[in-house]
């Protein structure tokens, strides 16, 4: 039809039609003309009877004898004088094989029963017969002499002009096109290069973090986080056994955080708990970046003069935690930290929501929470216009004095952060419910492949 | 977090009103809390064990709430309330006072030396004259059980028991003897035992056994005796049979034993606080000035107006006579008040988190990236550009994918090796980014042919120079994976990397590859070497020089490790150190 008719442009049109019909075969033709082989076995047989050897030479012989044998119209004498010998049993014979088959020759083989017309095939006496046909008719642009159309234009017919006199075989609109030969980068990467743009917009200084292995004290202690936390159990944070202990430590400050924690100091009472050092040399896999935030304060608070600061980052934290859709062993965290005199917790919700507002989110409230090393802390929820409540889409809070004080950072400096994760946006974003399918090597490439420019705020 | 489940209508006819669900959870959201789950006995019956054990199981409405980690007070339906009441200013903060008994002798409880070796502390309070109704009794006992898995971490800290006090006489002796030196008849058994059986019934006992391993290798275990020679109890596993309480205990003995005091003086404040009117221990007063609150919060109240604030969180605030300061008394039940600062964020929690106004702060910063993740970023950007895929792999593997299936030694890895892995999947910080690719290949061979991979990413490295004695190092790692090993491909991409890097070809100053030369020895110099090419076909692996420095490898890979990461193809891979590039 394409060849024919162009495709859009109809010199004719064909519509394809197909019907079945019943066929005699071959051997059904010679039935028909001379009666079913036991037919003919029974008209060969004398009123005296033959010897079987004689009839089993006949072309029909052999199917014959059995079919008429099993209709009952012949019998063998085994016993017979002179070897066995086959003997009529009736008068007469109604040979219904090649009656049906007449009936299919004279084309009314839709009076059979459909178990009769099976039976025949059975017997490879009648085949059925698709006929496939093309109905023509004169079509829209129909004519009688014939122009060839081109597929392409090409370079020849540029430099001629001869494009000018051609037709062009017109393009299928509804196929898809040849995918572009080229590279992805990873959704999830995608994402962190957005987040980290939002906070490079906002001012934000990015840290180093990259150290995977920190020390208990930098992850923990440093935090004020008591040695007894659960936190720093072994069912919930990875602990080294090679390189098992960090060996370097800021002794002046090291002595002012064992003080705080085991007998307070800052204004505070302290936990008063017997603070061991050995607990503080545990290297861990980090649990959080914030052990990364700690030394930056640490750093900041031993310039000579504070300058105020805000940093971010955005790296992969490591939890020793049950697995499943939701959670794997390792996650990324994005973390914001200010550091400046006289900040507020207005000041905080005020910043989370310019942060939230750059992905898109504008309604937020926040709630009470606790956190062993802020005060407040405040759980950020935001309203799900899908799932019509309202989520957790990160935590926050302002350091605790016990924390900063001990770096040597000024008394009137407030440090505000928060955090939250990269992979539950992204999983969000790009409707993706098990995390195994987004992070590490069960990815599905065809998803990287599919995966759409990331916009946050769309 | 702890969650506490509370029968609904007890708890609204304690709070004195009903609520609907959203109400209630409204409120939990204020005051910090959150409803967890509506919920009833049958329904959990029923999803734990199915329907059929659920038939007959009470579907009382039960509210599941979860209470932050360190307000201890509110782990029972006696402090949620109390907390909800004084919130919403239904009641007055309440204050404890301790009295003593009418017989005038306060009860003793005296420490030997023994139990140094073993469980140093014990604290020991009486309620007297308590009536205690099934509901009062069940979250009695609940208030023990929450605070033993919560604050006295599953009491390895501290172990909590309660006694008849009319069924023992004092003083109460607080010793440690050797295992076989006590013999009592335990809680809820026939028979008298000595400690050493003791140990070995509770072997099997599903909800004991958790806390055997405690005193387990003790050479002396804690007992706790009265004036008669009756064990009261045998802390942190079992009380004695004899003293246990019942619905007609008129006069409560609790025992603290512990190996952190402030633990044990905590719990035992809560015990008290919630279960009675008495109390031994006094306010203690904190001073601070309306003006630090809002300061620290962003907000301008009134110095009264604050006081109030902090009087609906229970602490029961005044304002002095300078019209500044505010005299602060916190109750025994708070804890977790260590700082001037726990008591702002009250101030903050009684004014309303989200009533407070949000400001932009005025701090001035010029942002900067990190020279790392500049570079990093721009990179993926091109390779992407150049025909390869981005994967994201895991930063922990088993050893077996960094040396086994690699055909290295780990003893030549420089791994960092994980103390407790739950699965191999964590038993090492990756050494080289290889894996993660050769692992993402083996789970994408249905894609169409080529395959082409990258990422740049940290592997972690041992390094005694650095305080924690090891260091991450940016690698970025290609694999092109095909029907024919396409080394001419990945060689492309590499002189593509040096080109984007400004470093042309040549001996010196640019950057050529040379054939690898197998295993050779490694300078101490060098912070990253790339000593063994074990891993790549022989004769199809080289080195890769910038700068007069070694920084990486290309070549086709091992047919075995090819086989070891269950590929089937041929494939070729480049990996080199982004960090001399900064």
């Amino acid at each position: 039809m394409d060849e024919a008719g162009c495709g859009g442009c109809q010199v004719i049109s064909a519509e394809q039609r197909s019907s079945k019909h019943w066929e005699l075969t071959g051997e059904g033709c010679e039935i028909a003309e001379q009666g079913s082989h036991e037919a003919r076995v029974f008209s060969s047989i004398p009123d005296e009877g033959m010897p079987q050897g004689q009839l089993m030479k006949l072309a029909f012989g052999k199917v014959g004898f059995s079919k008429a044998m099993s209709n009952k119209w012949i019998r063998l004498d085994k016993g017979h004088e002179g070897g066995p010998r086959v003997f009529r049993t009736v008068e007469n014979i109604e040979d219904s094989v090649r009656d049906k088959l007449l009936v299919v020759q004279k084309g009314q083989s839709s009076q059979l029963e459909e178990k009769e017309k099976s039976e025949l095939k059975k017997r490879k006496l009648l085949s059925e017969v698709t006929v496939k046909s093309y109905w023509i008719t004169k079509g829209s642009l129909f004519s009688t002499t014939i122009t060839k159309q081109e597929t392409e234009l090409t370079p020849e017919m540029i430099a001629s002009g001869s494009w000018k006199e051609k037709k062009f075989k017109p393009y299928n609109f509804e196929a898809m096109g040849v995918a572009p030969d080229c590279g992805h980068l990873h959704p999830l990467m995608k994402v962190r290069t957005q987040f980290r743009q939002i906070f490079l917009e906002m001012g934000f200084t990015e840290m180093p973090t990259n150290n995977f292995i920190e020390s208990s004290f930098w992850n923990f202690d440093s935090l004020f986080q008591p040695q007894q936390h659960p936190a720093r159990d072994q069912h919930d944070t990875f602990f080294l056994s090679d390189p098992a202990q960090a060996h370097e430590f800021p002794l002046d400050y090291l002595e002012r955080v064992r003080k705080v924690h085991s007998e307070g100091g800052f204004g505070s009472q302290g936990y008063k708990y017997d603070w061991k050092i050995e607990e503080a040399q545990k290297n861990i896999l980090r649990t959080h970046t914030t052990a990364v935030s700690a030394r930056m304060l640490y750093k900041l608070a031993q310039k000579e003069k504070f300058t105020p600061v805000k940093y971010f980052s955005i790296d992969r934290v490591f939890r020793n935690e049950t697995l499943d859709a939701t959670h794997l062993a390792e996650f990324h965290q994005i973390e914001g930290v200010v550091a400046d005199y006289g900040l507020t917790l207005g000041d905080l919700m005020g910043i989370l929501h310019q942060f939230f507002t750059k992905l898109g989110i504008t309604k937020l409230r926040f709630k009470p929470a606790y956190n062993p090393y802020t005060e407040p802390s405040m759980e950020v929820f935001s309203y799900h216009e899908g799932l019509k409540k309202w989520v957790e889409v990160g935590n926050s809070g302002v350091f605790r004095p016990e924390m900063l004080l001990p770096m040597g950072l000024p008394e009137g400096v407030t440090v505000i952060a928060w955090g939250l994760s990269l992979e539950r946006p992204t999983m969000i974003k790009y409707g993706i419910n098990n995390i195994r399918e987004l992070v590490g090597h069960k990815v599905n490439l065809q998803m990287v492949y599919d995966s759409p420019v990331c916009r946050l705020d769309a | 977090m702890p969650t506490v489940s509370v029968k609904r209508d007890l708890l609204f006819h304690a709070l004195g009103r009903t609520y609907s669900d959203e109400e209630f959870d409204e409120l939990c959201f204020e005051f910090g809390l959150e409803l967890d789950e509506i919920t009833s006995e049958k329904d959990i019956i029923s999803r734990e064990q199915g329907d059929t054990k659920a038939e007959g199981a009470s579907d009382v409405i039960l509210y599941k709430i979860d209470v932050p980690a360190n307000r201890y007070d509110l782990l029972c339906l006696e402090g949620l309330v109390r907390g909800l009441q004084v919130f919403k200013e239904k009641m007055e903060a309440p204050r404890y006072r301790r009295v003593s008994p009418t017989s005038g002798e306060p009860q003793r409880l005296v420490i030997t030396e023994e139990t140094a070796a073993v469980r140093p502390h014990a604290v020991a309070a009486v309620l007297r004259n308590i009536t205690f109704t099934q509901e009062r009794y069940d979250s009695f006992i609940e208030l023990q059980e929450k605070l033993h898995q919560n604050v006295c971490r599953k009491r390895t800290l501290v172990a909590i028991g309660t006694h008849d006090l009319d069924t023992i006489s004092g003083p109460f002796t607080y010793t440690a003897k050797p295992p076989d030196d006590i013999r009592f008849t335990p809680l809820n058994q026939a028979q008298e035992y000595t400690a050493t059986e003791l140990m070995n019934l509770y072997k099997t006992d599903s909800h004991l056994r958790h806390y055997l391993h405690i005193i387990e290798d003790k050479p002396v275990y804690p007992v706790i005796y009265d004036s008669n020679g009756i064990v009261l109890s045998m802390p942190p596993i079992i009380n004695g049979d004899h003293s246990k309480i019942s619905l007609n205990t008129k006069n409560v003995f609790i025992e603290c034993t512990a190996t952190d005091l402030t633990k044990a003086k905590i719990v035992l404040d809560m015990m008290v606080t919630m279960f009675c009117e008495y109390c031994e221990e006094p306010f203690t007063k904190e001073t601070l000035s309306g003006d630090f609150i809002n300061r620290k919060v962003g907000i301008s109240e009134s110095t009264e107006r604050i006081a109030q604030l902090l009087t609906k969180m229970c602490l029961r605030s005044e304002v002095m006579s300078d019209g500044e300061q505010i005299e602060v008394e916190i109750p025994p039940t708070r804890s977790d008040v260590i700082h001037a600062c726990d008591i702002m964020e009250d101030a903050a929690m009684a004014y309303g988190f989200n009533n407070i106004i949000r400001t932009t702060p005025r701090t001035y910063t010029v942002a900067n990236q990190l020279p790392l993740n500049k570079l990093t970023e721009l990179l993926r950007q091109d390779l992407a550009a150049a025909g390869f895929t981005e994967a994201l792999t895991f930063a922990l593997c088993s050893q077996e994918d960094i040396a086994d299936k690699l055909l290295k030694n780990i003893s030549d890895t420089r791994a960092c090796h994980i103390a407790n892995p739950k699965t191999a999947e964590f038993q090492v910080a990756r050494t080289t980014l290889l894996p993660g690719l050769l692992k993402t290949l083996a789970a994408n061979r249905k894609m169409p042919l080529p395959l082409r991979l990258f990422e740049i990413s940290d592997v972690v490295l041992k390094d005694e120079t650095k305080d924690v004695g090891a260091k991450n190092n940016r690698r970025l790692c290609a694999v092109y994976y095909n029907k024919s090993p396409g080394f001419e491909v990945i060689h492309g991409l590499m002189d593509r990397v040096m080109q984007l890097l400004e470093v042309k070809p040549g001996r010196d100053e640019g950057y050529h590859i040379q054939a690898a030369q197998g295993n050779r020895t490694r300078k101490p110099s060098e912070t990253v070497t790339f000593n063994d090419d074990s891993s790549f076909f022989p004769g199809r692996c080289a080195e890769i020089f910038a700068h007069g420095k070694s920084i990486g490898r290309l070549g086709v890979l091992h047919p075995d490790v090819i086989s070891r990461f269950e590929l089937t193809m041929p494939c070729s891979a480049l990996d080199i150190d982004i960090e001399p590039f900064l």
